[in-house]
């Protein structure tokens, strides 16, 4: 491979459309570690976190990434992404910091929710939001996308929090060229989103190119689901299977990594890259659409949740 | 696979949300849920049809109220490209969002209701894009089936529409006559305008040229930070990063660095894949010197015989974009490149009319979305170029001190 190739040129001095979002994703995360005193990268083992670990890793190289990555535990994760969480942050030689709701439960900042299937992702901004202040962080990487969901269409790269964590939609910093205005008084931050420009398409390519490594679960395996409101939730130790709902052992990959309790897989024999390009470039369904239950509480699910501080 | 970035802009009833609706699901870029979403909030809301505005229409006070707020991103991908297309509303904020979506855009999308021809709102749009310096103006003019498909009210807007233009500091334009609701001259070249001999919308999107659009003749890298491993292996390392903004730098390239005015060689360009031979605008990279001189976050790397401007005398086109008037004797603060510096505002020149152009020397201060020429003094000096001339280098933003919002955009002139 000569050096154009590597660079991922397309001649004429043409970035090719993967290669000109890393480009501007470096020089987001640049940014950021340059004008702030204490950047955290969120970082919860899912393909969306990885990319943005692994841009994070380039902008800095041959240096190590200035900042410490921060996961915010639920305690209903998947094991498999928490072991491949400890792993890869192992690799690289960042400082991880856990967050952890159960302990906010256990110290009475948040209670459990009640009903039949009590959902821990809505505590999660409490936990997130304790440790911002904890921490004094003041710039926090997510890895949200714009292609997502509405609501993350609107957001900007550098996006404004209150001193409650507080998202105003409609009062947003207008956000010009790549000129980022990360200025902010005791007590606020900015959240900061590197990938704001990409597709899921975009996130398996680059995953491909780049040859990184993701948890199993996105990859197709056998494993005991039952079906709830559409969608295929997981057997396991924090979901309540219901006395009407059958067992199936069943070939399935999960397209988002989220909270076993509100995470769904999908039936699919994808089990490389590639496999999984071509099926998500045919997929009729978005990937929330397809695998989240916390989205579908109400049409503005997000928006409410980012308001109150959310990821 | 290149990607383009392009602006539209637009008022409820000229077929925007139409036209983006159809693009993105003809590119199959929306998906069954999304348009489930969506006809069911129109149910819900007892409109005639499935409202496709709906689609980037993302918060809540957006919905209720049907109206859009704020410039919404969307994408989609042809075999040929990606696009990321800023949505901008046509009502409240108009300039602001117009300015914002136009600022990085390769190209600005124009529609015209056919019925109607050139309005207020369409001159306003076409001098923001050539004010904002977008390379490609592509001027749709929709609602053809609803004038019979007629080539005489096509020519007859066409040639209005040049005439306005000549005005304007526009270099590539292009007018297509389509049909959003029925599809004509979308993705297919449409039988009911045999008389049109150009390429359908997306074709002309796919196809347009915008590899010589940046700026690669005035070298240009703005250091963003310093690379210092604390590592035995990489003991003496020390490495600048930043991404080119202007020009290609190889190795070996007689440098010089400013403001100290040291002049050096590109002793390596390097990436975490290895080392390049030359790095190109809009490339983020890292780069060596070979002598070991002070250089920090804030200055240029530029090329000894073709130097940016350097000075603390601005005078600039502002869009101003906050309720609390720009005034003389204001101060504010002013990012340009990787540099934070204290603006005062010397003098207002004039306020632009963005419908008229008119030039209102009387003006001594600039309101919301207002748009105007005005000298600014800074605390440290700047390396710039013209907006004209280069994008990346040429512009600024402006906050307010205080709330620390960002208040204002500029665009430098030539000194």
């Amino acid at each position: 491979m000569d050096s154009s190739e590597r660079a991922g040129t397309t001649g004429q001095y043409q970035l090719s459309q993967l290669r000109n979002i890393e480009a501007q994703s470096i020089h987001i995360i640049r940014e950021v570690a340059a004008e702030f005193e204490r950047p955290v990268l969120l970082f919860s083992g899912g393909k969306d976190s990885v990319v943005m670990l692994h841009l994070a890793r380039k902008a800095f190289w041959p240096g190590r990434i200035p900042f410490p990555v921060m996961h915010i535990d639920t305690g209903h994760n998947f094991p498999e992404v928490l072991n491949f969480r400890d792993r890869i942050v192992a690799e690289i030689e960042a400082t991880l910091k856990v967050a952890s709701v159960q302990e906010s439960i256990d110290t009475g900042r948040v209670a459990e929710e009640t009903g039949a299937d009590p959902s821990r992702n809505r505590l999660q901004t409490r936990t997130l939001l304790d440790a911002i202040t904890e921490f004094k962080f003041d710039a926090v990487f997510g890895g949200a996308r714009r292609d997502e969901e509405k609501a993350r269409a609107k957001e900007r790269v550098y996006s404004f929090r209150d001193e409650f964590g507080q998202w105003d939609p409609k009062n947003q910093r207008p956000e010009l060229w790549s000129l980022y205005n990360g200025r902010h008084g005791a007590g606020e931050h900015i959240r900061v989103f590197p990938l704001s420009d990409w597709t899921e398409l975009d996130i398996w390519q680059y995953v491909g190119e780049e040859g990184l490594e993701l948890p199993s679960i996105y990859y197709a395996h056998r494993r005991n689901v039952f079906r709830r409101d559409g969608m295929l939730l997981s057997e396991g130790p924090h979901v309540n299977v219901r006395d009407h709902e059958e067992i199936m052992e069943m070939t399935v990959r999960y397209r988002t990594v989220g909270d076993m309790t509100c995470t769904g897989a999908v039936e699919s024999p994808a089990s490389t890259v590639d496999d999984i390009i071509l099926e998500v470039a045919a997929s009729r369904l978005t990937e929330r659409g397809a695998t989240r239950a916390d989205d579908r509480v109400s049409e503005a699910a997000m928006e409410d949740r980012k308001r109150e501080g959310y990821f | 696979m290149e990607l383009l970035r392009f602006a539209t802009a637009g008022s409820v009833d000229d077929g925007k949300s139409t036209l983006i609706g159809r693009l993105l699901y003809d590119s199959k870029a929306i998906f069954e849920d999304q348009l489930e979403a969506v006809e069911r909030v129109s149910l819900q809301r007892g409109d005639e049809y499935t409202d496709l505005a709906l689609l980037t229409d993302g918060l809540r006070a957006e919905r209720e109220q049907g109206i859009t707020i704020d410039v919404a991103y969307r994408y989609f991908a042809t075999p040929e490209r990606k696009f990321i297309i800023a949505d901008t509303p046509g009502h409240v904020q108009y300039t602001r969002n117009m300015v914002t979506g136009n600022s990085t855009a390769d190209l600005t999308m124009v529609l015209v209701d056919a019925r109607k021809g050139i309005v207020e709102q369409t001159r306003r749009h076409a001098f923001l894009a050539s004010l904002l310096r977008v390379p490609h103006l592509l001027v749709c003019i929709n609602k053809m089936d609803l004038v019979d498909y007629d080539r005489e009210v096509f020519e007859a807007i066409r040639d209005e529409f040049t005439a306005f233009a000549s005005r304007l500091d526009v270099t590539d334009m292009t007018f297509i006559p389509i049909s959003a609701l029925k599809g004509d001259n979308v993705v297919q070249r449409s039988g009911n305008m045999p008389w049109y001999e150009g390429a359908s919308l997306l074709h002309h999107l796919e196809q347009v040229y915008i590899a010589s659009d940046r700026n690669l003749i005035d070298s240009r890298f703005p250091v963003q930070w310093v690379v210092r491993p604390q590592a035995t292996e990489f003991h003496d390392y020390r490495g600048y990063a930043g991404r080119v903004d202007g020009g290609v730098f190889r190795v070996g390239d007689e440098v010089m660095v400013l403001p100290s005015g040291l002049t050096t060689t590109v002793a390596a360009i390097e990436t975490f894949d290895g080392p390049v031979d030359e790095a190109f605008s809009p490339m983020s990279v890292t780069m060596r010197l070979t002598d070991d001189i002070d250089v920090s976050r804030g200055d240029m790397i530029c090329r000894p015989h073709n130097k940016p401007t350097v000075g603390q005398d601005l005078d600039a086109m502002v869009c101003w974009m906050h309720e609390r008037p720009l005034k003389q004797g204001d101060f504010l603060a002013l990012k340009h490149t990787t540099r934070w510096v204290r603006a005062v505002v010397r003098d207002v020149q004039y306020r632009l009319d963005v419908n008229t152009l008119h030039r209102d020397e009387a003006s001594t201060q600039l309101g919301l979305n207002d748009v105007g020429r005005v000298s600014l003094r800074v605390t440290q000096p700047l390396f710039y170029d013209s907006y004209r001339r280069n994008r990346q280098t040429g512009s600024f933003i402006l906050a307010a001190e205080d709330t620390n919002v960002t208040v204002g955009a500029g665009m430098l002139l030539r000194s």
